[in-house]
């Protein structure tokens, strides 16, 4: 199937709980309302007719500025099937980003959660060992982030900054 | 009198012990000699390679790749070009096609010796390491030749190639590849039917194909669990419709499908495979051409994002990058085959003895330098 036509069969079932469809992006991606994302993926995982057994990947990314949301996106792949579909979710809040963990449905999220937690900050409610992977443990704020500042001093020691 | 411990105890494994292939730590639950939990712990390698990725330009983005998987840096560049120009929209000359698939396969070829040398290193065999880094040694020569470099090449840029291939190049690389036909009859000789290589890994820590799938296990790995997936073949990207080649896939022939020895296996067969699409790409080579033809002067993709994957040595690696129109990636994010393939080990490697989570974590064949970028 293509991703338009996975994308018609998701808004035919799920309505206004999707957003939008980025058609026009060389990688195709459905926008969702994060509080349904889990149960698009549910579905996406478990329909005879799409089948998405393979999270491909989980990427954080923040779209910077203050006003500006977070995001996750995920990249599906059905290993019998042999097609492919993305969704992504926005998250408005910056302060407290929350969202459901997948790692229930695939287990590939349960590191890659992991290290959207690490970079962005982002609270994968339901995930059984959240805590960093990249960093230290007592690694003060998230780096990916666009209003990320860089610490001067890590432990005591002096970290070089960037030209 | 005494009573026994009989507690779990905690043994940590790394980060610095030779059998961990590089600076990994990993935290066992033991019971006497059997391991009942593996909790890898990772990040020891962390340099930033995603938050660089966002502060320079897009070209300079290509020697960080290089450094992420070392021992397939080939065939990182090669991706990363790959999702540059398609998010961008450059056709390639002929030339620059086949020469990236000659880089990109003697770089498998030169990886998964790697990988077969050492995994015989970690059950205790020594010799065929030797052997292997033997051949290795002729494949990093020819790199060596068209880039100057042996393990870090920067030669495969956005929309072509640092510069041509030196005169005489394709005569050593038809050199190597007659040399190489043999070899792999020498290894199964050495190691893949040595009594005490198959006692152990054959049956030793089995990965289902439904357990793979789900941990995202990729590669090699995965083609063991019995799994047709290449991605050459399922989603073929550059030229790769073009050569005839098989896709390896376990078959269990020393004990179930899945296994270590599988796993080991598909890798020497692979190498045979990547051998024949060498030569049917040297055959194929077009004489003219201008490497440097369509490389941009100025790298600036249109607003947009792609999600790119290709197929490393080490399975499905995967760029998620979003362009925001100027001279530097928004957002680069790499999805590295190792990181997932790591992953799996509590679930395969869990009530086996210590001595074998060494010949499970040896078969996943990782690189920490891509798991933790």
């Amino acid at each position: 199937m293509t991703e338009a036509a996975i994308y018609d069969l998701l808004a035919e079932k799920f309505g206004d709980k999707m957003v939008e469809f980025l058609g026009e992006e060389k990688t195709p991606i459905a926008v969702v309302q994060p509080a349904h994302m889990h149960e698009i993926l549910t579905f996406l995982k478990t329909d005879e007719h799409l089948q998405f057994d393979s999270l491909m990947s989980l990427s954080g990314f923040d779209l910077g500025g203050a006003e500006q949301p977070l995001g996750v996106a995920y990249h599906l792949h059905s290993m019998s099937l042999n097609h492919y579909f993305a969704v992504k979710v926005l998250l408005e809040d910056r302060e407290n980003p929350k969202l459901k963990s997948v790692s229930d449905l695939f287990r590939t999220a349960d590191w890659h959660e992991r290290e959207a937690y690490d970079m962005y900050g982002i609270t994968f409610e339901g995930h059984p060992d959240l805590r960093r992977i990249l960093l230290e443990d007592d690694w003060e704020g998230y780096p990916l982030r666009k209003d990320y500042v860089q610490a001067e001093f890590y432990r005591g020691m002096k970290i070089a900054k960037e030209k | 009198m005494t009573r026994l411990n009989a507690e779990e105890m905690v043994l940590n494994m790394g980060p610095q012990h030779p059998s961990t292939h590089g600076v990994l730590r990993l935290k066992l639950k033991t019971d006497g000699e059997i391991v009942s939990h593996i909790e890898p712990v990772i990040g020891y390698l962390h340099r930033c390679f995603e938050k660089h990725g966002e502060n320079i330009e897009y070209q300079m983005v290509t020697p960080f790749t290089d450094r992420c998987d070392y021992l397939a840096s080939m065939n990182n560049a090669h991706a990363y070009a790959m999702a540059v120009e398609k998010l961008m929209g450059i056709e390639l000359p002929e030339r620059v096609e086949y020469l990236r698939i000659i880089f990109a396969e003697l770089q498998r070829i030169a990886s998964h010796l790697v990988a077969v040398g050492t995994f015989g290193l970690d059950v205790g065999a020594i010799t065929p390491f030797i052997y292997c880094f033997r051949e290795r040694e002729t494949i990093l020569d020819l790199f060596e030749m068209a880039s100057g470099a042996r393990l870090l090449y920067n030669y495969i840029w956005i929309g072509g190639l640092a510069h041509d291939i030196p005169p005489g190049f394709v005569e050593k690389a038809y050199e190597f590849l007659d040399y190489f036909d043999d070899r792999v009859r020498e290894y199964n000789r050495i190691l893949t039917g040595n009594k005490i290589f198959i006692e152990r890994a054959a049956d030793v820590g089995v990965m289902p194909p439904e357990v793979a799938i789900n941990y995202g296990v990729t590669g090699p790995n995965l083609r063991a669990s019995g799994v047709d997936h290449d991605l050459r073949r399922v989603q073929p990207y550059s030229i790769y419709d073009r050569f005839d080649f098989k896709t390896i896939v376990g078959q269990g022939e020393m004990g179930t499908v899945g296994d270590c020895w599988d796993r080991y296996y598909v890798r020497v067969l692979e190498m045979e495979e990547s051998a024949k699409i060498v030569r049917q790409a040297l055959d194929q080579l077009p004489a003219e051409g201008d490497v440097q033809a369509a490389v941009p002067k100025k790298i600036r993709p249109p607003k947009g994002e792609i999600y790119f994957r290709s197929e490393n040595p080490r399975g499905e690696l995967g760029y998620y990058i979003i362009s925001d129109g100027s001279n530097v990636p928004f957002r680069v994010k790499m999805r590295s085959p190792a990181f997932c393939n790591l992953s799996v080990i509590n679930e395969i490697g869990a009530g086996w003895m210590i001595s074998d989570v060494i010949a499970i974590l040896g078969s996943l064949d990782i690189v920490l330098g891509e798991i933790d970028r």
